[in-house]
């Protein structure tokens, strides 16, 4: 065992193998983030070729800045995916807490019920969505995004969450209900830092679906004060022509944001994911 | 103050029953261990006598007052776990004073009651460090701290120290029986081990199956065990039960002896059998016969040559044979 794991031939296969893998998915992005800073005519004469002097240009971002809402886009998107992940990972841990903590009747009904999300979209509920939005007047505004977003995002949380909490020592929780802490304290202050790995993986599995989501934010809230970065995107793709600088620009400058977050929770996020593999 | 009564407690999971109906007192300052074999529902009694769990039905009276709706933290215990169950996001000081925190003392109290514990224990030097930096030992004293910190009425242990190395196992043990001449406490104790039973206990209490079999002091169930079950649970080597009819013995279902109450002669005895096996200990010598009713285990002392396949005759002492009925009870007389 210890030998094939030092076995060189077999390490560089697996890190060829890892290689490619990273290459295939990032390629996409880096084509992204090359060709937002060519010209129009750079883009389309030489797609892969890296920005030189004569094809360098910043006009994809300038159009994007100087568009002037982008920042409000920017900022819409922020406060709906960063809320959203809240309530998830709030409410999505309370009630995995709820779950793998108490015996109840219907426990494992419940855990199925509220796992459903999962495999079933929430797209398919648009239209009621919608008319529900319009009846409370909802419409064109953040909160109507964040409700729906952390509907979308709760099944995974809940049913990642709960897998976790059962992995905590029973005895940890029953010392410190000995000691007097609340059931309350119990789960922030016990509970809540054991499976924060755990509580990194739901964050970035939730946050990058909200980020990218075109649907929601179209069909929900669509004005220009509500635009996310994504949907706001959308305006230089016309019918007929196609501001592909801008596009591009506006593509690269999304992708900070959610780089940003990734590295926040990276580091946990790996802990999270290999938790179960070591130890 | 520190006197327990359990009165008919019941806990059932679902359809399964756990504890059928036990009763139990236990006096100010005693030293208690439950023992019995695995899943017989020691772990279970000591966490309803905690508050961690409702017990179905029955009554639970800390230092005479009722506690069955008392949650854990008002019920004057403290409980001591087999996994340490340390905070671990805190250092070891702050694991020992969060239960003081917790009840609103103030902080001087706390730090001193802090630095009684800690010296009790030799864990001066390690209070700043985190759970995770101490070794198995260290985190099993802290966990005692812990308990010694609240200056409980009862001590609850959940095999403290399953956990931890045969020579570690011996020291804490030491410490334990120390810390209760000390403090003067009532300490329920749960064990698999029969040396910490036997060393530790003022009043052992053999469970199975969710019942006491019986309750004494450890020389009481060695000398005197009421049931076929306890004959057998406490005394190592386990004593040699045979069935009466094998022997002649009508009225007994099961005749027992306890190895050590058997003498060995070359020539001539009661039972004849032949050796299978010889263990020399050092201080005793174990030897496995094969006789004409199955096999027999004797406990010589000190060093005996004897080799398989040679032929012995046994003899049990007179009046340390127990006779069973056939509801396992003994026979008296
Ligand atoms: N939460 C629970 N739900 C259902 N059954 C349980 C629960 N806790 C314990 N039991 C059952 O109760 C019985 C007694 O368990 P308990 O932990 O008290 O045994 P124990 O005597 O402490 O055993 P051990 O010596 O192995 O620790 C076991 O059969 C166990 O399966
Ligand atoms: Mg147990």
């Amino acid at each position: 065992m210890a030998k094939a794991r030092t076995s060189p031939l077999r390490s560089s296969l697996v890190h060829a193998a890892l290689i490619i893998y990273t290459v295939i998915a990032l390629f996409p992005v880096f084509l992204t983030v090359i060709n937002s800073f060519k010209d129009r005519a750079s883009i389309f004469r030489n797609p892969l070729g890296l920005p030189n002097e004569t094809s360098f240009s910043l006009i994809g971002y300038e159009t994007v800045l100087k568009q002037g809402d982008f920042t409000l886009y920017f900022q819409n998107s922020l406060i709906v995916t960063s809320v959203s992940i809240f309530f998830v990972l709030l409410f999505g841990a309370m009630a995995a807490f709820a779950l793998s903590e108490y015996r109840f009747r219907g426990n494992s009904l419940m855990g199925l019920y509220l796992a459903l999300g999962i495999m079933i979209p929430i797209r398919l509920g648009t239209v009621a969505i919608l008319q529900g939005m319009v009846a409370t007047g909802l419409v064109n505004t953040l909160t109507a995004l964040i409700l729906v977003y952390t509907a979308q995002g709760l099944p995974l949380a809940v049913f990642i969450l709960t897998e976790f909490m059962r992995t905590v020592s029973d005895d940890l929780k029953n010392a410190g209900r000995i000691d007097g802490l609340s059931e309350y304290s119990i789960f922030f202050r016990l509970v809540l830092p054991l499976v924060r790995p755990a509580m990194a993986t739901v964050a970035v599995f939730t946050m990058i679906p909200i980020w990218n989501d075109l649907w929601f934010p179209l069909i929900l809230a669509p004005s220009d004060a509500t635009k996310t970065v994504t949907l706001g995107s959308q305006v230089f793709i016309g019918q007929f022509v196609t501001n592909w600088n801008a596009v591009l620009a506006a593509l690269t400058l999304a992708i900070l944001p959610v780089l940003a977050l990734y590295f926040l929770f990276s580091r946990q996020l790996i802990r999270g994911i290999t938790s179960g593999a070591v130890k | 103050m520190g006197s327990l009564k359990i009165e008919n407690i019941r806990k059932s999971f679902g359809h399964v029953d756990v504890l059928k109906g036990i009763d139990l007192e236990v006096e100010d300052g005693e030293f208690v261990i439950f023992v019995g074999p695995s899943g017989c529902g020691k772990s279970t009694l000591l966490r309803v006598i905690a508050g961690l769990e409702d017990a179905t039905s029955g009554e639970i009276l800390i230092d005479g007052k009722k506690v069955n709706n008392t949650p854990p933290a008002k019920r004057g215990i403290a409980m001591v776990f087999q996994t340490y169950a340390l905070y671990p996001h805190l250092s070891v000081r702050d694991n020992m004073g969060l239960g003081l925190k917790q009840a609103g003392k103030p902080a001087e109290e706390i730090k001193e009651r802090t630095r009684i514990a800690s010296a009790m224990l030799s864990l001066d030097d390690y209070l700043e460090r985190r759970p995770s930096e101490l070794s198995g030992g260290q985190r099993q004293r802290v966990a005692i701290g812990r308990a010694i910190v609240r200056e409980p009425q009862l001590f609850l242990f959940d095999e403290p120290l399953s956990n931890l190395d045969a020579a570690l196992r011996v020291n804490t043990r030491l410490e334990i029986a120390r810390l209760h001449r000390q403090l003067k406490a009532t300490m329920i104790y749960v064990t698999h081990d029969q040396v910490e039973a036997m060393t530790l206990a003022d009043k052992i209490v053999v469970m199975n199956k969710g019942q006491i079999e019986q309750v004494g002091s450890p020389m009481e169930l060695y000398n005197s065990p009421q049931t076929l079950f306890v004959a057998g649970f406490i005394g190592s080597p386990q004593m040699n039960l045979i069935e009466g009819a094998k022997l002649g013995d009508a009225t007994a279902k099961n005749v027992g002896i306890r190895p050590e109450h058997i003498q060995i002669s070359k020539t001539s005895g009661t039972w004849k059998g032949s050796v299978i096996h010889v263990e020399h200990l050092g201080a005793d010598t174990i030897i496995y016969l094969q006789t004409d009713f199955g096999p027999l285990t004797v406990r010589l002392f000190g060093e005996h040559q004897y080799n398989v396949d040679d032929v012995l005759y046994a003899t049990p002492d007179a009046g340390r044979t127990y006779r069973f009925d056939d509801k396992d009870m003994i026979i008296k007389g």
